[in-house]
């Protein structure tokens, strides 16, 4: 994009998103938010860094192709799920790590399913994003 | 029942898979003397067979069962009466010798192991559709007689012939096997039972149910294609490609007897009604002569066979659906004779291929010096065949004329048939059998020489064994034909004939039989041009059918895709959206269920405001210029419902609909552009017509629905479980993500792969248009988004 203004505040924009998309990722368990709606923000700082900076430096900045990241959190989500069979119980229970005194926040298999569905949407997204972006001359 | 019996049945049922498992690296180490290693597996199972003939003859049924799948009902379990048990025996017993054989038959072949293993797969499969119980378990073994049979047809693959028979065979019997599958379904519905025994326990229930004539189709179908009934016949001819041992053991002495099975197993249940007692024997009739008559135009030994097969199923047929006592017994003796005798002549027909290197009768002649227990075999075997003592082949002719008679024309129809019928094999198994070995010494391809004993052991055994059981006869009935007679009649039979033939009406149809069969068997060369002239004047038949019905249903297919499948967008949007405005629309006109008009709210001023800004996105939709703001004014209405959303208390759904709808603005965006469109609508009027009417109609149906459902009374029950439990159980208060990654995970999963798999497809779209799009080096320039790397 030829605009300058949009270019310079372009990244620290993208940045601000994504911290608040992990932000909303981790809250999504007691107040609104979640992994599918964190990975739509994730989506939009790359869509808007790909927009400003280019799709190259996007891709740079992203480090794998975002459809790895996509396959990955689908593959992180169904471990999540499989990880009950070691203790026993059906697919999918959510188990729960004993609270720590002091931390209000709960680890737990749930967590990392929400953090896979947040990786799919990231991933399946931003390609399709990135993919329309880019021009025919790259 | 002891249950030491009953866990050997059920390793029984796995033995031959895990043979076939271990056959290729055993054949690799031992080349084809693994064959005797190999054997070992059927003839155990024959012999844990028959150590279960006593308990059965004395009327018993030895069954048993593993749970499957409790949570389902379905139970993995089997039932050896008479009937499954004979052919049980026949199916080991057989099976030991076609092993023995294949080895001596295919020494050296290169795919050796592979033909071991398939041919014990199948004999695993054939072996458990005959012990089956539970329906379930006989459908997946009938299917995998039906695959293992197209493995085995297709075996020599690199011949074209091969594959197309291999074709034709599956396709005729998997759709035969659909039907049954249906058929055994509609006999669940119509009796309770899922399993053989029970059904066979329910006595009148399927023949005075409903139902009935549907089940009757249906089980045909299955029956009819997979025991090669006319007119579903030409598969197993052409069957004929694939190497002997196959010929003998699938496609005579077992597969293509599991729908006679099938048939011998329903009689008890569907038997004795007036559609069953005329449809069975026309066809079985109709088979008998076709296969006979087509059997006489055939020179080559394997073919001559396999329409002899065709004839005899169609006798077997005939008789099990003719109704009497008799028919039955017949029916199993011929049963038994035909396995025998067929398998030996089959295999014969294989050692002189193999050995003096032609099929062709007419270029044969002579071999019994060379190959003289070969010979000995064929004749015992054609002697049965032809029905004469003292053969178990004679007691099956005695006891079908005995059945048939002339009691009434219908009777005497068949009889006729029969005579006809059994005089063409006649004929044709003393061809078989002679033709190759007596005359004047005919130069053949190869050095015709006696086989060695892998190969000559099948038919002197099989051969061996007609002549034994027929002497043994009383014992033979005992053990054998009288617990099957009975299991197919559903009551105790008795069966009486023996060697001594009884002077009356069967004798003397005999020796009719015989007079004409030894006629035709003089002036074979004559009646075969004949009957080759009667079929090149009738041109069509049903193998050529099935050739056209095939192109039929490509060129169907191809024409019905062009048809839904344009490749063009508007088409399929078009359709999309007129089907769900008629989802919406025709359930509430056609059940007559339109809401009334609710009472408007009354609005706060925020609300009118945010309604107001959703009117106008829309209304800039529509009276945009160009594409670009349609579709930016199109997110300003989505922005609206996201604030509708948030101003009645649903934050999760109105920041969701804020980044869905932000996210599809940038991408259509994206899209319309990479498009190269026009940059507004200039389409005729009447196409805009006809969208303005689908999307109008969509938002109607919609919006009517929404009535409907908000003028219900709301039910609270999951609201009032997920607030209280969603803290307790689920460690969380957001209901809606407790929801989405617990309480429904497994939605949530299925739908993250479903946003994948979308994002790999259009990722994969977008790369085939660039691709294009390079090879035709247009570059184009969008202005608004050109990159600045360096």
């Amino acid at each position: 994009m030829k605009t300058l203004i949009l270019r310079t505040i372009a990244p620290y924009l993208s940045a601000l998103m994504m911290i608040f998309s992990v932000f909303v990722l981790l809250r999504g368990h007691n107040d609104p938010g979640g992994g599918f709606i964190g990975g739509l923000l994730a989506a939009s700082a790359f869509a808007i860094y790909g927009i400003a900076s280019g799709v190259a430096s996007a891709r740079r900045a992203m480090r794998f192709h975002p459809m790895a990241i996509a396959g990955s959190g689908l593959a992180m989500s169904v471990l999540a799920g499989l990880a009950s069979i070691l203790f026993g119980v059906p697919f999918m229970t959510g188990l729960w790590a004993p609270p720590i005194p002091g931390i209000e926040f709960e680890l737990s298999s749930v967590l990392f399913f929400d953090i896979g569905v947040y990786l799919v949407v990231l991933g399946a997204i931003t390609s399709v994003a990135l993919a329309l972006e880019e021009r025919d001359d790259e | 029942m002891e249950t030491d019996g009953n866990s050997l049945t059920f390793i029984a049922l796995f033995l031959p898979f895990v043979a076939a498992a271990l056959a290729p690296a055993l054949t690799r180490r031992m080349g084809h003397k693994a064959a005797w290693v190999l054997a070992i597996v059927p003839a155990f199972l024959f012999i844990h067979f028959a150590s279960l003939v006593g308990t059965v003859a004395s009327g018993e049924a030895v069954t048993g069962s593993r749970n499957w799948v409790p949570s389902l009902g379905v139970e993995f379990s089997w039932f050896l009466d008479g009937l499954s048990l004979t052919f049980a025996l026949l199916i080991t017993g057989i099976g030991t010798f076609i092993v023995l054989y294949s080895g001596g038959y295919l020494k050296g072949h290169a795919h050796l192991g592979r033909f071991f293993s398939f041919i014990l797969m199948f004999m695993g499969a054939m072996q458990g559709l005959v012990i089956s119980d539970s329906f379930l378990m006989f459908f997946v073994f009938w299917e995998l007689t039906s695959i293992t049979s197209f493995l085995l047809i297709g075996f020599d693959h690199s011949r074209e012939a091969s594959r197309r028979s291999a074709m034709q065979a599956l396709i005729v019997t998997g759709m035969g096997g659909l039907a049954l599958l249906a058929g055994l379904l509609v006999i669940w519905n119509a009796t309770g039972a899922t399993s053989l025994s029970a059904l066979l326990e329910t006595d009148n229930a399927l023949r005075e149910s409903a139902l009935y004539g549907l089940a009757f189709v249906l089980i045909l179908g299955g029956a009819f294609t997979k025991s090669a009934q006319f007119p579903f016949h030409f598969w197993l001819p052409n069957a004929m490609e694939a190497p002997t041992p196959v010929s003998a053991y699938l496609h005579s002495a077992t597969m293509v007897k599991a729908g006679v099975y099938l048939l011998m197993r329903l009689n008890p249940v569907m038997g004795d009604t007036a559609l069953w007692e005329t449809v069975l024997p026309l066809f079985g009739g109709v088979t008998l002569l076709v296969g006979g008559f087509l059997a006489v135009r055939q020179s080559d030994l394997k073919l001559m066979l396999a329409y002899t097969t065709v004839a005899s199923l169609g006798l077997l047929v005939m008789l099990t659906g003719f109704g009497s006592e008799h028919a039955i017994e017949a029916a199993v003796l011929y049963l038994i004779a035909h396995s025998l005798f067929k398998g030996a002549l089959f295999m014969v027909a294989g050692i002189i291929d193999h050995e003096a290197g032609s099929r062709d009768v007419t270029r044969l002649g002579g071999l019994r010096k060379a190959m003289p227990i070969t010979f000995g075999a064929a004749l015992v075997a054609a002697i049965s065949m032809g029905g004469l003592p003292p053969l178990f082949g004679f007691l099956a002719k005695e006891e079908i004329y005995y059945a048939l008679g002339f009691a009434s024309v219908w009777s005497a129809l068949f009889t006729l048939v029969a005579i006809l019928g059994n005089a063409l094999m006649f004929a044709i198994g003393f061809a078989v059998a002679l033709k190759p070995f007596l005359g004047p010494e005919v130069k053949t391809p190869n050095h015709a020489h006696e086989g060695p004993p892998l190969l000559w052991l099948g038919p002197v055994v099989l051969a061996g064994a007609s002549l034994l059981a027929a002497l043994v006869s009383p014992l033979t009935h005992r053990l054998f034909s009288i617990p099957m007679a009975s299991a197919v009649a559903g009551e105790p039979l008795d069966i009486y004939i023996s060697l001594i033939p009884s002077i009356g009406m069967p004798l003397l149809l005999s020796l009719v039989t015989v007079a004409l069969g030894y006629a035709i068997y003089r002036t074979l060369g004559d009646v075969r041009a004949r009957v080759g002239a009667a079929l090149i004047a009738i041109g069509w038949g049903p193998d050529r059918g099935f050739d056209q019905v095939l192109r039929g249903i490509v060129r169907g297919a191809h024409r019905l895709t062009g048809l839904i499948q344009n490749g063009r967008m508007e088409t399929y949007m078009t359709l999309t959206f007129a089907v769900i405005a008629l989802a919406f629309l025709v359930p509430l006109v056609g059940a007559g269920e339109m809401p009334a008009f609710p009472q408007l709210p009354v609005l706060t001023l925020y609300e009118i405001v945010v309604l107001a800004l959703a009117v106008i996105g829309l209304g800039a939709v529509l009276y945009a210029d160009d594409r670009l703001t349609a579709i930016v004014s199109l997110g300003i209405q989505g922005f609206a419902v996201a604030l509708i959303f948030l101003l009645f208390g649903a934050p999760d759904l109105g920041f969701t609909q804020f980044m869905v709808e932000t996210l599809s603005v940038v991408i259509l965006a994206l899209v319309m552009t990479r498009l190269k469109l026009a940059k507004s609508d200039h389409r005729p009027t009447r196409e805009k017509a006809l969208d303005v009417t689908v999307a109008s109609l969509c938002g109607l149906g919609l919006m009517l629905a929404l009535f409907k459902v908000t003028s219900l009374t709301f039910d609270p029950a999951l609201s009032v479980f997920f607030t209280e439990y969603s803290r307790v159980i689920a460690h969380g208060r957001n209901i809606v993500n407790v929801i989405l990654v617990d309480y429904r995970g497994v939605d949530t999963m299925g739908e993250i792969a479903v946003v994948m798999a979308a994002g790999l497809a259009i990722l994969a779209l977008v790369r085939v248009r660039l691709g294009r799009r390079v090879e035709h080096a247009e570059p184009q320039v969008a202005s608004e988004s050109r990159e600045t790397v360096a």
